[in-house]
């Protein structure tokens, strides 16, 4: 007891003194004046001591944790649990479903608006996925996919008059073309050289978009872009919103079937396989350059189809709105939710977008919130809010067939 | 070609390039031992720059002068630097030894963005000037249109910095440890060293050197805000990655080809694309030889 009180006091005083010049001293040196906020400190040694006290019970619980799975205990909380019980799951699937197709009848404009981008973040995240969660790679770049999709349809949009349906799969399969060009390069790399060569793909492409006016048209970004049309129906800005909505459910439903179908797939096996162990998944057989480029190609895939929709949604695009943070926005989601997990990146998706959205007064923290969270979940829940749903078979007893056909 | 035109690249090169190589130390010594990217080096970088910022700041204010200011500022940023990356350390990474390869390097992202962002809330979004620390010498006079006295100071002081490391690591009892430790972690630790001191160690010493860089740099170019840590980290990782990652003398020589390209390319064609280059540069190298120009080709060991 005395000994804890005598730790965390220590770290409270470290704080202080670490946090000192940044927290408390505020200079101005263009005018020359330096505030004095000396309040910080007694927030700053209140919070760390308290901190450090969660810290300690965090540490031990974890400690706690792997020493019951490795007894074989069950450790999984109620949640998991019941989702981990088919019947329910898919009834809870149905609920959301209804939901989702409700949704623009019972909310304004304004809330479907938000719930597009929620939406588009949710397939991005799901892209995303397959690389991070299923294969391992990680990808620090993935908004220039997304960037290449939402440019694809500005431009081809501006200059050839062509419609969203017409560009739709366009930017899907560039998205796609660019993802194995850039996995090409870097299949030999091990894990940590490919998060930077992708963050420094994502950085290229944005300077090019800043900088290669006559297709760009530069910082100032593409403006008026074509919403989506239906069969040429005349559509005011509320009906447009309405009806971007329901594609980009469609496109979360389809991305969710697919991935899910690929999860359990040939391919998707190879993946999971490559992510746990290169050298053993070589050794079986796997071509690891197929299996790799795959993996980047299906990924960047969605990422292009999504961004036709953002670009169709906002009709404005522009360089800085595909930037590293926005990279790394779509891996918190990831990581956050769960890699691997499809309704954990959903879950992550829904709580990165929706929650700073009706939290305007704490939206200033969102990064430093996100760069924390990403930290806190690696060391306390690797696995994500919800962990990914692994295939169980269970054997029912003699009567029930089912058993043998699954 | 006018020769003086391409002096005075070469050493707006030479200087931005050994301040690359000082980040590139950092990246290149933690690598060495723990095999982690060290995301948030380059925020330990820009929070060296912004110590020194607010102590020279307050100095000024308070009516210290000149060199004075310097030094104290110079002296505080690598001790704060110091604390952020002992305490980075000890939170981020520690508790995550012997996970998943993934896991230390996403907790490295995310204490990057925390980190930038601490400052950015705690501080400002702006860019913040940076007072000018370092005196101009009367005997540079003559050749200052090629070689100022900044950029004498920051090559005098990096290449001190660097025979002290060098001394440090191929001399000492500590040095010792950890070329041990980066040779094998499990074996040092069957020996008697203290791995955790050493990694600790480790991160210290590379957090000092990056502050070192960014006061520097800093009184350099003149601003500071809190981003900038994150371009250069970058630059310097890749430095780190094209010497050779693990390599010392790799971290240098990769720092100076960074600084020598983007001061040619901008001198001769256009700055449009400095910051695209030293990716184009990346990738090429990894492509022809990945283990780097100085690194050790290493057998993958089943």
């Amino acid at each position: 007891m005395v000994r804890e009180l005598k730790q965390s006091l220590l770290i409270s005083l470290w704080f202080v003194f670490l946090t000192f010049p940044l927290l408390v001293v505020r200079v101005n040196t263009i005018e020359n004046v330096v505030v004095w906020r000396w309040g910080n400190i007694l927030w700053v040694a209140i919070g760390a001591f308290v901190l450090s006290y969660c810290w300690r019970y965090m540490l031990a619980r974890r400690k706690r944790q792997t020493r019951k799975a490795e007894e074989g205990v069950d450790t999984r909380g109620p949640l998991q649990a019941a989702l981990d019980n088919v019947q329910l799951r898919n009834r809870a699937m149905a609920v959301l479903l209804v939901l989702a197709a409700i949704f623009p009848l019972v909310f304004d404009t304004y809330q479907t608006s938000i719930m597009v981008t929620a939406l588009i973040f949710v397939v991005l995240g799901l892209g995303l996925n397959i690389g991070v969660g299923l294969a391992g790679l990680l990808d620090l770049g993935y908004v220039a996919f997304f960037g290449v999709g939402a440019y694809t349809y500005a431009i081809l949009n501006a200059n050839f008059d062509l419609g969203f349906w017409m560009v739709l799969p366009i930017g899907g399969v560039l998205g796609c073309l660019f993802g194995v060009l850039l996995g090409f390069p870097i299949l030999r790399l091990r894990g940590d050289y490919l998060a930077i060569v992708t963050l420094g793909f994502g950085m290229i492409f944005k300077v090019v978009m800043e900088n290669w006016k006559t297709l760009s048209k530069g910082p100032s970004g593409i403006a008026n872009i074509d919403r989506p049309g239906l069969f040429g129906l005349e559509m005011t800005l509320e009906q447009s919103t309405v009806f971007i909505y329901y594609i980009i459910v469609a496109l979360v439903i389809l991305t969710i079937i697919v991935t899910n179908r690929l999860k359990n797939s040939r391919v998707g096996r190879a993946w999971i396989a490559l992510r746990e162990d290169e050298v053993a998944c070589v050794a079986m057989g796997i071509d690891m350059a197929r299996t790799k480029l795959s993996a980047y190609a299906l990924g960047a895939f969605w990422a292009g189809m999504v961004g036709v929709v953002f670009a169709a949604k906002t009709t404005f695009i522009n360089p800085a709105g595909f930037t590293f943070m926005q990279s790394a926005i779509i891996l918190s989601i990831v990581v956050l939710g769960g890699m691997g997990s499809i309704l954990g990146v959903i879950l992550g998706a829904f709580i990165l977008v929706l929650l700073p959205e009706y939290l305007r007064a704490f939206s200033e923290y969102r990064m430093l919130v996100f760069g924390a969270a990403m930290t806190l979940m690696m060391i306390f829940r690797p696995q994500g809010l919800i962990s990914n749903l692994r295939q169980i078979y269970q054997y029912k007893g003699s009567k029930d067939k089912t058993a043998h056909d699954g | 070609m006018d020769i003086e035109y391409f002096l005075e690249l070469f050493f707006s090169g030479l200087t931005r390039g050994s301040i690359y190589a000082l980040i590139a130390l950092g990246y290149t010594m933690v690598y060495g031992i723990i095999q982690l990217i060290n995301f948030a080096h380059g925020e330990i970088y820009m929070i060296g720059a912004f110590v020194a910022l607010i102590v020279a700041g307050v100095c000024t204010i308070y009516g210290l002068s000149g060199f004075a200011i310097l030094v104290l500022a110079a002296a505080i940023a690598i001790i704060y630097a110091a604390a952020y990356g002992y305490t980075l350390e000890k939170i981020a990474y520690r508790p995550l030894r012997g996970s998943p390869r993934l896991s230390p390097l996403i907790s490295a992202i995310g204490m990057s963005i925390f980190l930038q962002n601490y400052v950015l809330l705690a501080q400002t979004p702006d860019f913040l000037p940076f007072p000018r620390l370092i005196p101009s010498f009367a005997f540079m006079d003559p050749v200052a249109h090629i070689i100022g006295s900044p950029e004498l100071v920051i090559l005098i002081t990096t290449l001190i910095t660097m025979v002290l490391l060098t001394l440090l690591i191929k001399k000492s009892r500590v040095g010792k440890a950890m070329r041990a430790t980066q040779q094998d972690l499990s074996m040092a630790r069957l020996v008697g060293i203290n791995v955790d001191r050493v990694i600790s160690l480790t991160f210290v010493i590379g957090s000092v050197l990056a502050a070192i860089g960014g006061v520097l740099v800093a009184s350099y170019i003149g601003q500071v805000n809190f981003y900038i840590g994150f371009l250069a980290g970058v630059k310097a990782f890749t430095a780190a990655v094209l010497g050779g990652i693990g390599s010392i003398p790799g971290a240098v020589l990769g720092g100076l080809i960074i600084g020598w390209s983007e001061s040619f390319a901008a001198g001769y064609f256009s700055s449009d694309y400095e910051d695209v280059l030293t990716f184009v540069l990346l990738v090429v190298i990894l492509i022809v030889r990945p283990a780097g120009i100085l690194g050790k080709v290493r057998k993958q060991k089943v």
